[in-house]
């Protein structure tokens, strides 16, 4: 479908000349808004709406009123004819992880229910000061701890390609709310696999960026050296103009200091000569069906233009050890200051109770299980004695599984594995077994350990319908060139089919058919 | 000293927490003013509010390379920040952000006046917590101090004495204060000690065990804690009683040292890198530049006053102890041919008007240094005697004005050369013993003659000039 008879204003330029895919959702959109063939309001209510009717629990907070104050702000600068940024307007979800100024950010967590951040996290306000149109806060495990979005404190969300099915984690509710047309795109954040893995079973393109690309001011953090905020996306178009926005320099965050060259700028063009390393660790303990789906992709990157070469990074297969002992001991720390004192969970008064006691119950009352678990290894593995045994040698192999990732950059442009070894699990599978947890990482921590920007792309669907999705690891700052072979891929295969749970005519009036989901 | 004195040796290590002066905090943008109401001097950074991120006031590395190179450190090309976890209420995010395996500092040194070399093991740079307001049965925490950037200093265990504590904190102020990087006020907890003190036998080599006191708040404090705290250790050791391993503070009312509880059972702070922050990367080209920043200090200036000017030791001491004296006395002395005298004025009539240390410290007298110097010169020349002088100070330092309103014409116009010939004459008629004296080659006798010609003239006889007539009528 070829829709260029209308100037696009903010991603004119960077997008002329590119077909669209049949999934993009951005530029269709800003197409409609500035046709008029709705307005913004009409949009933000038809997507408020639908997302009050879902059954999926993608978010746990709906930011309705200022939705609309944006959406009429939006249709003046539309009736002035005024130039419309390239996410103006746009519905959009926010992970409850990132800091919205007078919107509660809860991390889905009962320690933070209550908690309304005084400022606005640094992606969320470039985003909002293009009139991103802030639908509600996505749900998502506790703290960002979790693969399956059941620690949540509000109950698991749904898979949108199968209600018994997880929508992975930790940004489940970002990765549905867009599955199933609740929001055109959303922000994640990936601490070891955040927004990938959910992305897979979700059959979105999400991606976490080169740690230092987007800024991580207002992240309620998990793991400060893991954690990065990226978008999660219908498309490779989509998730490139979202990344665009958001990697930026950032004067508060002194670990963001680079960003990639634009992203959307990079798709469409040629694949020749890129070279694409099939990562053998990778594949280990994959089902049959994920391997095969994984390796025609490779194929068919190839019919574009690309080498694709096995290649081996051997210290892949230590990275959970490596990543959890790292993050919980990060975690551990960052979440010392949930005290109860200044903000968040409050125990009821009890008499003749000092403050060690105070807090001691705020956090025993405050904090899910799985958080708890994750404290206790971390304070465990950075406590006298232990320090060596674990924490630093974890430091040492990190270094080491970097270097081997960037030696094997030097003869690949990018590497090709899984994103998970499995489709989405049913709901409560994985129940509190942590090694099992843990094991659903597997494919995605390497990139957290070394940095580097990691892409998951659908690819595929098993004989059960659900999505499969292909990884890239990139070198630093190699997004443009991810996100070129996810649209590269789009354009050489057929979609992964929608999910039944799609909010295909999102109500209101608004025939969204004519957006060709 | 009892007479333990000479059987024992006290052995001590201080760490002293300095107070940057750097107009901002140490990782955000908030004032650092001192007595602000509780609160409002906050951010979501420095109140360690969910996904806010720290970032390195440069000011406060600057500073603490001063710091450094003032007292001979090296200054590590590479340090890291490191957080030291522990549940406090006063501590925001329950941790501190602080330089644990990596400081910014080591190996550097404090000379004391017996020629003894305090070494400076380690200065870091880390984050000040806030403050618990004890009100009746509750607490409410004021973190207006959260964020304050200090240095921590820390000596090896070379101190041997109270004294020699005292002397080194005041060398540590003077030195910080001389740098601008601190006020160094241990009443209001800009510098703050704490005292790892042991006892050993004279002569032996190996340390004993040592106790910690926190938290010193003034000098005659830490002496005397000192001073308690090796008594204790030793009349522990008289009675084989092993010394535990604590941590104390100091009773002021009761006099004693006594043991710290509520702190975390065991000190384990888990310290790891903090991986919010870039490690701190100087270039030996950053080190010059601020090497360059650094004033002459107390250390030189006591050389120079007291080789080139001649100035008494304990004269000098007074210079050099705050540098807003130092830098008045060497503008007044500007140009003049003995600057002793300036020191003198500066000590004697103008610090007779300046009683308070505080006030030494800021030193700003009524009189400007180049009023001072002005007045100074015409008593070189001989313009005016030193009596009318000394008056014209008094003065000045009254209205704060310049000399030359209170010159009257009198004092400033010489005696014409008859009256002065013939005062001359007179004090030889009046002291002929002395004139005889003087006559035999004893030329001090000439000094008993020219006093009275002094007082004959009320001190308006230009010295030179009655010097000469005096000799003329001798010879």
């Amino acid at each position: 479908m070829y829709m260029m008879d209308l100037p696009l204003y903010g991603t004119k330029n960077a997008s002329a000349g590119l077909p669209s895919h049949k999934k993009d959702r951005i530029l269709p959109l800003q197409r409609l808004l500035l046709q008029k063939e709705c307005s913004c309001r009409e949009l933000a209510k038809a997507y408020l709406s639908a997302a009050e009717k879902s059954p999926l629990n993608a978010y746990v907070l709906l930011t309705a009123e200022k939705a609309l104050e944006t959406a009429d702000r939006v249709d003046q600068r539309i009736a002035k004819g005024e130039t419309l940024a390239s996410l103006e307007g746009i519905p959009m979800a926010l992970k409850d992880n990132l800091s919205t100024e007078g919107i509660p950010t809860t991390c889905c967590s009962k320690m933070l229910k209550e908690y309304i951040p005084v400022y606005d996290a640094t992606a969320w306000k470039l985003l909002k000061e293009q009139n991103a149109l802030l639908l509600g806060k996505a749900n998502m495990d506790e703290f960002a701890m979790g693969s399956t979005c059941e620690t949540s404190c509000f109950g698991s969300t749904l898979n949108p390609y199968g209600k018994d099915r997880v929508p992975g984690g930790s940004s489940g509710g970002s990765a549905a709310a867009v599955a199933s047309g609740l929001a055109a795109y959303s922000l994640g954040t990936d601490t070891g696999g955040s927004i990938r893995q959910p992305a897979s079973f979700c059959g979105l393109v999400g991606i976490k960026p080169t740690y230092g690309a987007v800024s991580r001011y207002g992240l309620i953090a998990h793991a400060s050296s893991f954690d990065q905020i990226g978008p999660m996306a219908a498309s490779a178009m989509d998730a490139a103009i979202v990344l665009d926005s958001i990697a930026k320099p950032d004067p508060m965050d002194p670990t963001c200091t680079g960003a990639p060259s634009s992203a959307v700028k990079a798709l469409g063009t040629s694949l020749k000569g890129i070279r694409i390393g099939i990562l053998r660790e990778g594949f280990q303990g994959s089902r049959q069906e994920i391997r095969d789906a994984v390796l025609k992709t490779a194929k068919v990157l190839e019919r574009m233009g690309a080498h694709t070469e096995e290649c081996s990074v051997p210290l892949l297969t230590e990275g959970l050890q490596i990543y959890y002992v790292l993050a919980c001991a990060e975690a551990s720390s960052n979440l010392g200051r949930y005290d109860g004192i200044r903000y968040g969970y409050t125990p009821a008064p009890k008499e003749e109770e000092g403050w060690r006691e105070r807090i001691l119950r705020a956090r025993s009352e405050g904090f899910g299980r799985e958080v708890k678990r994750r404290i206790l290894l971390g304070t465990f593995v950075l406590s006298a004695g232990y320090y060596d045994a674990f924490y630093r040698k974890a430091q040492a192999l990190r270094r080491s599984l970097t270097q081997q990732l960037k030696s094997a950059l030097e003869s690949f442009d990018c590497l090709l594995l899984p994103t998970t070894s499995t489709a989405a699990f049913p709901l409560g599978m994985l129940g509190s077994d942590a090694v099992e947890n843990f094991e659903a990482d597997f494919c995605t921590v390497a990139a957290n350990c070394a940095g580097l920007p990691a892409l998951s792309f659908p690819c595929g669907i098993t004989l059960e319908g659900l999505p499969i999705g292909a990884q890239l690891i990139g070198k630093a700052f190699g997004e443009p060139l991810l996100l070129n072979l996810a649209w590269q891929y789009e354009e050489a295969s057929s979609p992964v089919p929608m999910p039944p749970v799609f909010a295909e005519k999102t109500a209101g009036g608004v025939s969204l058919g004519k957006l060709g989901l | 000293m009892e007479n333990w004195a000479c059987e024992y040796e006290m052995v001590a290590g201080l760490e002293t927490h300095a107070e940057l002066s750097t107009a901002t905090k140490i990782f955000c943008g908030c004032s650092t003013a001192f007595g602000g109401a509780p609160n409002t001097h906050c951010c979501p950074v420095c109140m360690g509010m969910p996904g806010s991120l720290p970032k390195l006031n440069q000011k406060v590395v600057e500073f603490a390379v001063l710091a450094g190179l003032a007292t001979h450190c090296r200054i590590n090309l590479y340090s890291r920040m490191d957080r030291k976890n522990y549940c406090y209420p006063d501590l925001p995010k329950a941790y501190q952000i602080t330089q644990f395996e990596h400081p910014i500092c080591e190996n550097g040194w404090i000379r004391l006046q017996n020629g003894r070399k305090i070494r400076i093991r380690r200065i870091h740079i880390e984050e000040d917590a806030g403050k618990l307001l004890h009100e009746g049965e509750s607490i409410r925490i004021d973190y207006n101090r959260c964020g304050v950037p200090l240095i921590e200093i820390v000596t090896e265990p070379d101190i041997r004495s109270p004294e020699e504590a005292r002397e080194y904190v005041e060398e540590l102020q003077k030195i910080l204060r001389y740098l601008g990087v601190s006020d160094g006020r241990m009443q209001e907890g800009s510098l703050r000690c704490d005292v790892n003190l042991s006892v050993r036998r004279q002569g032996e080599t190996d340390f004993g065990e040592r106790t910690e006191i926190k938290n010193m708040n003034s000098l005659s404090n830490m002496v005397k804690a000192m001073e308690y705290e090796t008594r204790r250790q030793i009349s522990l050791l008289e009675k084989d009683t092993p010394i535990l391993r604590e941590t104390l503070r100091y009773n002021v009312e009761k006099g004693k040292t006594e043991s710290m509880r509520g702190k975390e059972g065991a000190d384990d702070y888990r310290y790891f890198p903090e991986p919010d922050l870039p490690p701190v990367i100087l270039t030996e080209k950053d080190i010059a530049s601020i090497r360059q920043a650094l004033p002459e200090l107390p250390e030189e200036k006591y050389q120079r006053y007291t080789e080139k000017y001649h100035i008494p030791p304990s004269d000098t001491r007074l210079l050099i102890k705050y540098r807003s004296v130092a830098e008045y006395f060497e503008k007044a002395a500007h140009g003049l041919q003995n600057v002793k005298t300036a020191a003198n004025w500066i000590l004697g009539p103008i610090f007779a008007r300046i009683p308070t240390e505080a006030e030494k410290e800021r030193f700003a007298p009524a009189v400007s240094p180049i009023q001072l110097r002005e007045l100074l010169q015409l008593l070189e020349s001989g313009k005016i005697p030193l009596q009318p002088a000394k008056q014209i100070l008094e003065k000045m330092l009254d209205t704060g004005e310049s000399c030359g309103r209170f010159i009257t014409k009198e004092q400033l116009s010489p005696l014409s050369e008859d009256v002065l010939r013939e005062a001359c004459q007179d004090a030889i008629r009046q002291l002929p013993q002395a004139a005889e004296d003087y006559k035999n080659g004893k030329t001090k006798a000439l000094k008993a003659l020219l006093g009275m010609v002094m007082r004959s003239t009320k001190g308006r006889a230009p010295a030179k000039d009655a010097e000469k007539y005096l000799m003329q009528y001798l010879e």
